[in-house]
């Protein structure tokens, strides 16, 4: 059966894992090709950052910006920068990367690539928190992210107890998660019916998603959650990793899979609710970050990193090209993320089922 | 002495009880293998002994502790499991995947050490799947893909190994060629297989150690010589047989009785029947 002649057929993988060792016992295993597509990832997301923050009504070279974001500049190029335009590169890198991660966590435990955030409902279940804020008690910025926090986090517990039987599976959680979704925007709609045109206009508005005018105090708190909680999620990436090869085997590895699984989507949840929080709820990013970050690794795996890398870049980057397309502020970036995120679906549903998998 | 037992369990799915008052002790170096009828909870046996299923009563002991009070990735270094359904990651090789068996040896900052490397490739080699090191898992047979997880299980280096019906799907080339593999480990490497098989004439040649179970009771337990007779076969599967010793191995082999013919099913069942007659 495994015969020599046969081995020499197939694809070969041609990957290089170089394994790293210290003197002082830290050895770990180096996927070249993964570490090589995260660097150049962020150098991507990086660059893209440098040109949305140079465009604009004052538009600036980037050599303009990294002068003026390492301290010099003139006044007005100072105030340009560093008040109004890097909090908003900022928002856009912190929700990308927790959009990414969120996604990468999702679709592994759910072990499809459908069973992200933005498809099982948690959008639609932070925009009814949001809704609720704006239409009843005509909350300002603040009330309004707390109340799409509340929405998104009860949403995902909601999800999460009709799901469970015997621990998470990953169609019923996919299928509960639609259905989720298909009540939220009933519930999203009906609240439209309940507000005014100016409360309407502002929903609608925050609904689609946006990075415009966002300012240091969406920052902040976002950027306290990512730092807390992607590190969690990074140390959760080895076992989350032997999750994929089903729970009896992981757990025959000695991986505690239900506190792991807890713990990873707990994070996932905040994360994916905070970053609605800052910028409404971007469509997409959460669905296609972790699959397009897979596809350029081509390592087996969640690739929690290289998702959230991949999320930031998707997003600065989508946010240049609404501006560049469509002027400065004319277009909120959900529509563009909407639009490219939506083709991916359709590619996504057509490959999976002709794998056989839906 | 057994460093895996099993003492006084009660098994049960949410309500639904499979066995009540269940003991059982794997002999150490044995290479038991449980049978029985589908349902008689051979299977959920196995899930007790390797903790993925929580007994409602009783306990089961590895070491003389209890399996449960023990910290996971310990369990995992002493006791693998071979899941009759495990899924490979989408892409993933086999060298990847063998790796991954190392996992309850591994920590944070120790992720992969040149131990880890060496165990890895001997693990594949002893499987006879080291040339197969860089091709995808999706694209292997399915016998040779039971043979890179079996190599999975047998990188976690644990001295007990359980497996739940490996030759489940396999073609009969390819469940002879586990069970052989098996058969090896066992009586090279000195390890303790329990393992939980269909076929009754494969148990009866590879076991050192049967259980025979049913309704959640162990009905015999022994070396298969002593315990498989034509009455427990009987007894057990509700099956009427002869016992003779397996011509290769000298163990026993089950023959099922002939279709006995129904009343009036006409001149050819009629004439068979005389033809056995004349024949015995």
């Amino acid at each position: 059966m495994s015969s020599p002649v046969q081995s020499d057929k197939g694809r070969k993988t041609g990957r290089r894992v170089t394994p790293v060792r210290t003197g002082g016992g830290l050895s770990l295993r180096l996927d070249l090709r993964a570490v090589t597509v995260g660097v150049v990832l962020l150098v991507l997301a990086l660059a893209a950052s440098v040109a949305l923050i140079g465009s604009g009504d004052y538009p600036m070279t980037p050599a303009e910006v990294l002068r003026t974001l390492t301290g010099g500049g003139d006044a007005g190029q100072q105030f340009i920068v560093q008040e109004l335009r890097l909090p908003r590169v900022l928002v856009g890198l912190l929700v990308g990367a927790a959009f990414g991660i969120a996604g990468a966590v999702f679709q592994t435990v759910s072990r499809n690539p459908l069973g992200s955030p933005d498809v099982l409902g948690f959008g639609q279940g932070a925009s009814v928190g949001a809704l609720v804020v704006i239409v009843y008690f005509h909350g300002g910025t603040f009330a309004v992210a707390a109340g799409s926090v509340v929405g998104g986090v009860i949403t995902g517990l909601a999800i999460f107890l009709l799901a469970w039987k015997r621990g998470i599976h990953g169609y019923r959680f996919v299928l509960v998660g639609i259905g989720a979704a298909a009540m939220l925007y009933a519930m999203v709609l009906y609240l439209l019916t309940k507000a005014n045109i100016v409360e309407a206009t502002r929903a609608t508005t925050w609904m689609t998603g946006s990075l415009s005018g966002r300012d240091w105090s969406q920052v902040w708190p976002l950027a306290a959650v990512c730092a807390v909680l992607i590190p969690l999620a990074l140390c959760y990436g080895r076992p989350l990793r032997m999750l994929e090869m089903g729970d009896d085997a992981a757990y025959a590895l000695g991986v505690r899979v239900d506190r792991v699984r807890v713990v990873v989507l707990l994070a996932a949840v905040v994360l994916v609710a905070s970053a609605t929080a800052a910028a409404g709820p971007i469509a997409f990013v959460a669905l296609t970050a972790p699959q397009l970050a897979r596809r350029l690794t081509r390592s087996p795996g969640p690739n929690l990193l290289p998702a959230a890398v991949m999320g930031a870049l998707l997003l600065v980057a989508a946010d240049w090209s609404a501006q560049r397309l469509f002027g400065a502020d004319q277009m909120p970036v959900g529509v563009l993320t909407g639009v490219l995120g939506g083709g991916y679906l359709i590619w996504l549903l057509v490959t999976e089922r002709r794998a056989g998998r839906i | 002495m057994s460093r895996l037992t099993a003492e006084n369990l009660t098994l049960a799915y949410d309500q639904r009880v499979i066995a009540e008052n269940l003991s059982v002790a794997v002999p150490d170096r044995s290479f038991t293998v449980i049978v029985g009828p589908n349902a008689c909870g051979k299977s959920t046996l196995l899930r007790a002994l390797s903790r993925m299923l929580k007994p409602t009563a009783g306990r089961v002991l590895l070491d003389g502790s209890v399996i449960s009070s023990l910290p996971a990735k310990k369990v995992a270094r002493t006791l693998g499991l071979l899941p009759q359904s495990s899924i490979a990651p989408d892409g993933i090789t086999v060298a990847d995947l063998v790796a991954r068996g190392r996992y309850p040896h591994q920590g944070v900052l120790r992720q992969w050490s040149g131990e880890d490397e060496r165990i890895v490739r001997e693990a594949m080699e002893s499987t006879g799947v080291g040339q197969l090191a860089e091709r995808y898992v999706d694209e292997l047979s399915g016998g040779q893909r039971q043979r890179v997880w079996i190599a999975m299980a047998l990188a976690q280096q644990t001295p007990l190994l359980l497996l739940d019906e490996p030759t489940t799907y396999l073609d009969i080339q390819h469940q002879i060629d586990v069970l052989d593999l098996c058969a090896e480990l066992h009586e090279e490497q000195g390890r303790t297989l329990v393992a939980v098989l269909h076929d009754l004439n494969h148990a009866a040649r590879y076991a050192s150690h049967l259980i025979a179970m049913k309704d959640g009771r162990v009905i015999a337990e022994g070396a298969p010589s002593d315990i498989v007779t034509a009455e427990l076969v009987e007894d057990v599967f509700g099956l009427s047989c002869q016992i003779i010793d397996d011509p290769e191995t000298g163990t026993p082999l089950v023959i099922p009785a002939a279709r006995k013919p129904r009343a009036g099913t006409g001149a050819a069942a009629g004439a068979r029947t005389e033809a056995a007659t004349a024949r015995s």
